[in-house]
């Protein structure tokens, strides 16, 4: 039986990521919610989900002792980052006049204030945040984007986006204003700042992918 | 131009049945929440937002199940309203599968709650609905008024200002909804929603008194509306959100197609 472990630090939506795992989980599959670090690192997949402010989602992985947790699960096993487990995986945070992330690639989360035009070349209001549906373009032929046409729309909530310096990393682009990381990937890693479980049919058929995925490109 | 224009049906729900008012009164049964929201996924919501309309904490209860059944098979972002009174009502929602909760009188009762939940759970959770009606006469410049309980009490608070001071203290979304329109089918209250577009930086929503598909496009187009809602022009299946969603793309709005 193959085991798929949600990190469970008390930010955002969990029980969503959760169902959608489950509805789409080949048979067999458990899924479960931990913040136990050897529950954790025993598991065959690894999520990390997050929602809310960088700040508070560092201060509570702090908090449970999971930051090295982390990055013991992205060095080997098939590594899923949603939204704010996406951006934290980052160096830097520019939100609250900087926070620290936990820094497995170099790089920034930025905001998008300040960084956008108030309307786009249409005379669309940009409003922060971004809350609805976008469109993904694949940069990476990758597993994950199997049975998900480019341009798919997904839904996306966030007014920060990432910026990593290794620019071959990033696997998906989405423009707000500006054409900025939306999905990256590396080896074993896969992170995207959509909620794919939000994201009607295409979210399901990634999640199904990754429950799937052995973590190879 | 890529983020779409949402389309939102809504289940106003009693005691675990879809149901939709006429102007928050005659109420008319509309079917099981779980099968219409699973019909609404798949012609393609882009979210789907649930009032609460009942008032007995017994019945909130069976609100709490009908959320997580949902939330266990449509796998776009939820929005529950109704009776949402404090920080421990909005976690129990959430932990239940919603992804906002919808905060009406409560924000009026208690406006530092719309800080404590965005603080708590971030702003991208908490709708704050906007229920008004029009209180100025024929003549005179448009001025709206926030009333609650169903559109029976009227607060004195002015609904632009209302908007302003909600999205200050944290709102990640103000749900606006006419009270002079609710149930009636002759449109959005264009002037209302348009006011509020203009008067705020994060997401709005225009509800109350769809009976056309071009009163969609017009709370869009008119309006300036990042997302249309409503409820009986889709529960009686007189048009289906495809065809709502078609319509709309036709007029050159970006949809989710």
């Amino acid at each position: 039986m193959s085991t798929i472990a949600i990190i469970n630090y008390n930010m955002g939506n969990l029980h969503s990521v959760m169902k959608a795992l489950e509805h789409v989980a080949p048979e067999g599959t458990q899924v479960i919610l931990s913040n136990v670090a050897g529950e954790i690192l025993a598991a065959d997949r690894i999520v990390f989900p997050g929602q809310g402010a960088a700040r508070d989602c560092m201060n509570e992985l702090n908090k449970a002792g999971l930051v090295d947790v982390v990055r013991e699960a992205a060095k080997s096993k098939p590594f899923l980052g949603i939204c704010m487990g996406m951006q934290v995986l980052l160096e830097r945070s520019e939100e609250h006049d900087g926070i620290d992330c936990i820094g497995i690639y170099k790089g920034n989360t930025h905001s998008f204030a300040g960084r956008i035009p108030e309307k786009d070349v249409d005379g669309e209001r940009l409003k922060i945040p971004q809350m609805g549906w976008n469109r993904v373009y694949h940069t990476q032929d990758h597993p994950l984007w199997k049975g998900i046409d480019d341009g798919s729309r997904f839904y996306f909530v966030h007014s920060y986006f990432v910026d990593p310096d290794d620019k071959t990393i990033t696997a998906g682009t989405t423009e707000y204003g500006l054409k900025y990381a939306s999905a990256i990937a590396k080896d074993n890693v896969f992170a995207i700042q959509a909620h794919p479980e939000k994201s009607a049919d295409d979210g399901l058929q990634l999640l199904k992918n990754f429950t799937e995925w052995d973590g190879t490109v | 131009m890529a983020l779409a224009k949402r389309i939102i049906p809504c289940l106003d729900v009693d005691n675990g049945r879809v149901v939709k008012g006429i102007n928050f009164v005659n109420i008319r049964d509309a079917g099981d929440p779980v099968e219409v929201a699973e019909r609404y996924n798949r012609e393609g919501a882009d979210e789907i937002t649930f009032l609460d309309i009942t008032a007995t904490s017994d019945n909130r209860e069976t609100m709490v199940h009908v959320v997580e059944k949902i939330a266990s098979e449509v796998f776009i972002p939820l929005t529950v309203g109704g009776g949402i009174r404090e920080v421990a009502d909005v976690r129990r929602m959430l932990n239940a599968g919603a992804d906002k909760v919808a905060i009406n009188s409560a924000a009026v009762f208690n406006p530092e709650l719309i800080k404590e939940t965005s603080r708590y759970f971030g702003s991208q959770c908490i709708v704050v609905a906007i229920d008004a009606k029009k209180v100025s006469a024929e003549g005179e410049a448009d001025k709206w008024e926030i009333f609650t309980h169903g559109g029976r009490k009227g607060t004195g608070i002015d609904a632009v200002e209302w908007a302003k001071k909600m999205e200050a203290y944290g709102a990640g979304e103000l749900l606006v909804t006419s009270m002079d329109r609710d149930g009636t089918k002759i449109g959005f209250n264009i002037p209302l929603t348009k006011a509020i577009v203009d008067a705020v930086n994060i997401p709005v929503i225009a509800s109350g008194g769809v009976g056309e598909l071009q009163h969609l496009a017009d709370g869009v187009l008119k309006a300036g509306a990042d997302a249309v809602l409503a409820a009986s022009i889709f529960h009686f299946a007189e048009y289906t959100i495809g065809e709502a969603k078609q319509y709309m793309a036709d007029q050159g709005i970006e949809m989710r197609i």
